[in-house]
């Protein structure tokens, strides 16, 4: 079971307060009838379901509800960042590289 | 003396307490201390089971948890539980234990002629032999293949014992309690770190306990012991828990313990659990797991009678017990070597030292000579003879030229054998660790750390046990340091003697037997040979991960950690390349077999999953209510009156509502109050109907779909305020609503002023349906004019209950007159009770969800998620009146103009009606144009709700078909087992197509 810190609670918490939501940073256009088909499509269905850093979605469900961001290794389930929503998507590169990925 | 192979002395046993037991029904004596195990060895019973493929007789192989052989069933309480090892089950008065996998008795088993047929059952047999013709499957194969699993026999009642559960947090764990563990608990309790030392075993101490021929700190070993767990209980910074398993090791230093709480106790106190399930969080863990040792893979190494060589020492020195009066010990390596000089100086006849080196230590044959033991160098063990227990073996002198020459017999009545040792590193394996070989050790170790561990001591593959203990203290002051930033001074103690040996062999021993007609052992448990290996690599298995599964090799209990080794080197020789490329499987949680009540807990009975209950439960009880399960929820499914059954009573209470006037619980449905100055347009945001114009005071029905444009929920939402809306949803959909809306408001939408608050259990709801519904309620309502005019249907109004503040809707799930009352939930009750007593003045009744669908159903109202299912649009619905065209955007908009979703030929929502009157679709049947569709036809459509409906007085049903809207009056057939059966497409609307009934 993971342990993941909320940003907003500030605390550390267990796994099973939490929700994962997929990955993160994927932006619902601001106006969708201009999206074409294939830009609705790569919104709605497809994601990196990457093997390694990505960022993804969590939220506090059991705590204070909220949504927050956070960079996971999805090998070694390590977080390496986490992020409040509305804040900028970090360099997972870099975050990898320090992470000695 | 009853015990024919206890030591004169020596133990831990405590001699002067007895204590009797039976196994198999035979009263035998031990002593407290015992292991079932042992007590068995000290009675002179090796044979106590039999293997699970060839049923071949099997005795005590191992002192520890990767016991293959020993399962036995042990009662508790009347009942048995199944596949304990007897090397871990500790004795007490009265202990009833039984063999397992041998009818009628052990001594003889009829399955034992699998032996004797074993050329028919080669590697991957299960695979070879079940796989034609498909139609044996079910009947022939699958019975056999379930009668034959598994060894013992599962318990046949409910598990009567309480499992407890438990978190807890430490600085530092440490996993074992040898010398390295124990010398590792000290040093980071020194420091003050929140320790936990957990052993398996009922004593801490591990091979301390029975370590006779060193000394620490001019000490004996097991006086060591004792003065350290005193020094460590005494801490109030360490928790010491003996008898505790660490099974799993998962992410983030979370790591699972079993505790075995009672199991070892005759008359266990009735409040405590039989085990316990520690969740720990540990900063810091020192995998202090120790190492064990592997048997040597020669012909018929599997007789009763034959042991590994430390398990020999251990039953010993430990437990007091002489394996055999004339034994033999071959080996490989030198630590076996003190086992037979033990055996010696307890008077033991030791027949001989067969060791596989040329030239074993001068100093151990210096040793042998001095006690007289026949030593045997250069050769090996080709074979055994016995069958329920060895009488001897057959020995063979390695030539230079990699032959082996026949060396005649030595008679024995046990064989310790030794073919080196295998660190323990399941739970790094278990903590990603990835491990390393190690050619200079012969093993695999661990490698780089993954989380926050050290692996200490053997389970790192040093031994000795002056390095042991070492390596222990510092790894204690490292973890500690690491945790919590603090260290300590502490005093190292010093060994002499327990020096670390050399040797050990991998793989199969040469012999001079026939080839094809011996067995040599590999996996004890799933009896697998060395033959069968070497076969799975002929068949074109090259890894090891298809070795395992197709010889089943490593997938026992102990997941190989006795066999891994020694398959993997003959999987090496027979695919010739080296050990390293032949790969190695991973080691899972866990670590031993775990009971599912450990992990189920309190979760049992009325505590599997939490009960939400109605304010008119208890009414319904009383007045004999059938309930069903919605999700957690108890509904009323109906409410029989007079002996009615389901249909009589479905059909009187449906009638009733139609004539006068019916109450039902809508409590259950989801709530959700959405407040804010930006409330409107968030709803619009969500919604597919307009909001922003609706007028506070009036309803809507709100449609909710995903983005991709499918309909995902519904309910009606009312306007209380300017800026608060009353929302309700589907029962079922509550949660995900909730999470939806917070969702796209945090995330998408932050901008919106808006809060949202889940209600579903604030309220209690009543729904009064019916023509005389207004004559119902009113005697109650005040604060409302209640006609028609004033209060029209889709209409909300804050008013009172009998004098409590209740919002009072006029809403309609029947087609008739209704009204849904939500009062707080805590006066739910009383307004249930006087509705219900009410309703009987009108010859009204109280209906439930059955008749809540067929009412709907009858006038084509959908239920999200029955007639809908994840792919169905607005329009497919037939619900485009639903969709605002005037918006900018909602959840779902973009989507519906997909192009498959505008597509022609999608599968739409319509009525079906059954030519014959009386025939009643099933809910799920397949719908085509012909009515004898040639096989593999696709179906058109599916029924998705199918009723009685009394007010037609005929069946109905309603169903999604391909292109339906444009089929209305058309014959499609619905293919059934007994016959094809003909329906005409309808509208969805089945009664009262005009709504009149609605306005009254
Ligand atoms: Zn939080």
């Amino acid at each position: 079971m993971l342990l993941i810190y909320c940003p907003y609670c500030q605390v550390e918490r267990s796994e099973m307060e939490f929700a994962c939501r997929g990955e993160a940073h994927v932006v619902r256009p601001a106006d969708p009838s201009k999206a074409t088909d294939e830009e609705w499509v790569e919104f709605l269905y497809m994601r990196d379901n990457t093997k390694g850093v990505a960022a993804e979605r969590w939220r506090h469900i059991h705590g204070c509800g909220r949504f927050f961001n956070a960079v996971r290794d999805t090998v070694s389930d390590k977080f390496l960042k986490i992020y409040k929503t509305g804040e900028p998507k970090p360099d997972l590169e870099a975050l990898a590289k320090e992470a000695g990925k | 003396m009853s015990q024919p192979f206890r030591t004169e002395k020596g133990g831990r046993i405590d001699r002067a307490e007895q204590l009797t037991f039976t196994f198999d029904g035979e009263e035998m004596q031990g002593h407290k201390g015992d292991t079932l195990a042992s007590a068995l060895l000290a009675n002179g019973v090796h044979l106590v089971g039999r293997s699970f493929k060839y049923h071949r007789p099997r005795g005590i192989l191992t002192a520890g948890s990767e016991e293959p052989n020993a399962l036995v069933g042990v009662y508790r309480n009347g009942d048995q539980t199944p596949n304990l090892r007897a090397t871990q089950v500790e004795l007490y008065q009265g202990l009833e234990a039984i063999s397992q996998n041998r009818f009628p008795s052990l001594g003889f088993d009829i399955g034992a002629v699998n032996d004797l047929l074993s050329p028919l059952f080669p590697a991957g047999f299960y695979y070879k032999t079940f796989m034609w013709p498909h139609a044996f499957w079910d009947k022939v194969y699958e019975p056999i293949i379930r009668s034959a699993a598994g060894l013992g026999k599962p318990p046949k009642n409910p598990d009567h014992d309480v499992y407890g559960n438990i978190y807890a947090h430490c600085d530092v764990l440490v996993v074992g309690s040898g010398p390295t563990g124990l010398a590792a608990a000290l040093a980071a309790g020194e420091t003050g770190a929140k320790v936990m030392l957990v052993d398996e075993q009922a004593e801490f101490g591990g091979s301390l306990l029975s370590e006779v021929s060193a000394s620490i700190d001019g000490k004996d070993p097991a006086d060591f012991v004792t003065e350290t767990v005193a020094k460590l209980a005494a801490m109030d910074n360490v928790t010491l828990l003996p008898r505790t398993t660490a099974f799993g090791y998962f992410a983030h230093n979370f790591i699972s313990l079993a505790e075995r709480v009672t199991e070892h106790l005759s008359n266990p106190d009735p409040k405590l659990p039989r085990e316990r399930l520690w969740q720990v969080r540990a900063k810091e863990v020192v995998i202090a797991a120790g190492a064990i040792e592997r048997p040597m893979v020669f012909p018929e190494n599997d007789r009763p009678g034959i042991l590994l060589a430390d398990a020999g020492r251990t039953y010993l020195n430990r437990y007091g017990v002489k394996v055999g009066h004339k034994v033999l010990v071959a080996t490989a390596c030198d630590s076996a070597w003190q086992a037979a000089f033990d055996l010696a100086d307890h008077g033991v006849d030791v027949v001989a030292i067969v060791d596989l080196r040329e030239t074993p230590p001068e100093s151990l044959m210096s040793i042998a000579e001095a006690r007289g033991i026949r030593v045997e160098a250069g050769c090996v063990v080709t074979g055994t003879l016995g069958r329920k227990r060895v009488k001897g073996a057959l020995i063979g002198r390695l030539m230079t030229s990699g032959q082996v020459a026949s060396g005649g017999q030595i008679a024995c009545d046990a064989l310790l054998m030794s073919g080196g040792w295998t660190p323990t590193v399941s739970l790094y394996s278990q903590s990603r660790g990835k491990v390393v070989w190690d050619s200079e050790k012969g093993a695999y170790v661990p490698g780089v750390s993954v989380q926050k561990e050290r692996s200490a001591g053997g389970a790192k593959g040093l031994y000795g046990l002056q390095a042991t203990l070492e390596d222990g203290y510092a790894a204690g002051e490292e973890a500690a340091k690491a945790a919590t930033g603090k260290s300590a001074k502490v005093t190292y103690a010093s060994a002499t003697g327990g020096e670390a040996g050399s040797g050990g062999i991998l793989g199969a021993l040469p012999h001079d037997r026939n080839a094809a007609r011996v067995k040599a052992f590999v996996d004890y448990q799933n009896d697998v040979t060395a033959k069968d290996v070497k076969l799975a690599v002929r068949e074109g298995m090259h890894s090891i991960e298809h070795i395992k599964r197709y010889t089943t090799t490593g997938m026992a209990t102990d997941q190989g950690r006795l066999s891994n080794m020694n398959a993997l080197e003959i999987a090496s020789g027979a695919l010739q390349k080296p050990m390293t490329d032949v790969g190695l499987t991973t080691f899972r949680q866990p670590y031993t077999p775990t009971t599912f009540g450990l992990f189920a807990g309190v979760s049992r009975g009325d505590f599997f999953d939490p009960v939400r209950k109605t304010p008119s439960h208890d009414w319904v009880v009383e007045n004999g209510g059938v309930f069903e399960d919605v999700g957690q929820w108890k509904r009323t499914w109906y409410f029989p009156k007079n002996g009615e059954d389901m249909h009589a009573a479905v059909a009187r209470e449906c009638k009733t509502v139609r004539e006068s006037v019916g109450l039902f619980d809508a409590s259950t449905l989801g709530k959700i109050e959405v407040v804010g100055p930006d409330a409107a347009e968030f709803l619009e945001r969500m919604y597919t109907n307009p909001w922003k114009k609706l007028a506070p005071g009036r309803c809507r029905y709100g449609l909710l779909l995903n983005d991709a444009g499918f309909i995902t929920d519904d309910g009606v939402i009312g306007r209380l305020a300017e800026d608060r809306f009353h929302v309700t949803t589907t029962t079922g959909g509550a949660p995900s609503v909730f999470a939806t809306m917070e969702d796209y408001l945090q995330t998408e939408w932050p901008d919106l002023n808006v809060w949202i608050t889940s209600t579903t259990e604030q309220f209690a709801v009543a729904a009064v349906q019916g023509p005389k519904a207004r004559e119902v309620i009113a005697p109650f309502i005040e604060g409302v004019d209640l006609s028609a005019d004033a209060f029209p249907h889709m209409s909300v109004k804050q008013a009172t209950f009998c004098g409590v503040p209740c919002r009072l809707f006029r809403i309609s799930f029947t087609g008739e007159l209704g009204f849904e009352i939500n009062v707080p939930r805590r006066h739910g009750k009383m307004m249930w009770e006087t509705l219900a007593k009410e309703i009987e003045k009108h010859n009204g009744t109280v209906y439930g969800t059955e008749s809540m669908h067929v009412l709907r159903a009858e006038k084509g109202y959908i239920i999200v998620g029955q007639d809908t299912d994840g792919t169905v649009t607005p329009q497919d619905a037939g619900m485009t009146w639903a969709i605002s065209k005037n918006k900018f955007d909602f959840v779902g908009k973009r989507g519906l103009a997909r192009p498959d979703l505008v597509a022609d030929g999608r599968k739409q929502f319509v009525g079906l009606l059954t030519k014959d009157p009386k025939v009643k679709l099933e809910e799920g049947a397949q719908i085509t144009t012909a009515e004898q569709p040639a096989t593999g036809t696709p179906a058109e459509g599916h029924v998705t709700s199918s009723y009685y409906s009394p007010a037609l007085d005929r069946t109905i049903a309603l169903a999604i078909v391909k292109n339906g809207h444009a089929l209305e009056g058309k014959t499609l057939y619905v293919p059934m087992p007994t016959g094809s059966i003909p329906v005409e497409v309808t509208s969805t609307v089945f009664y009262d197509k005009e709504g009149a009934r609605i306005n009254v």
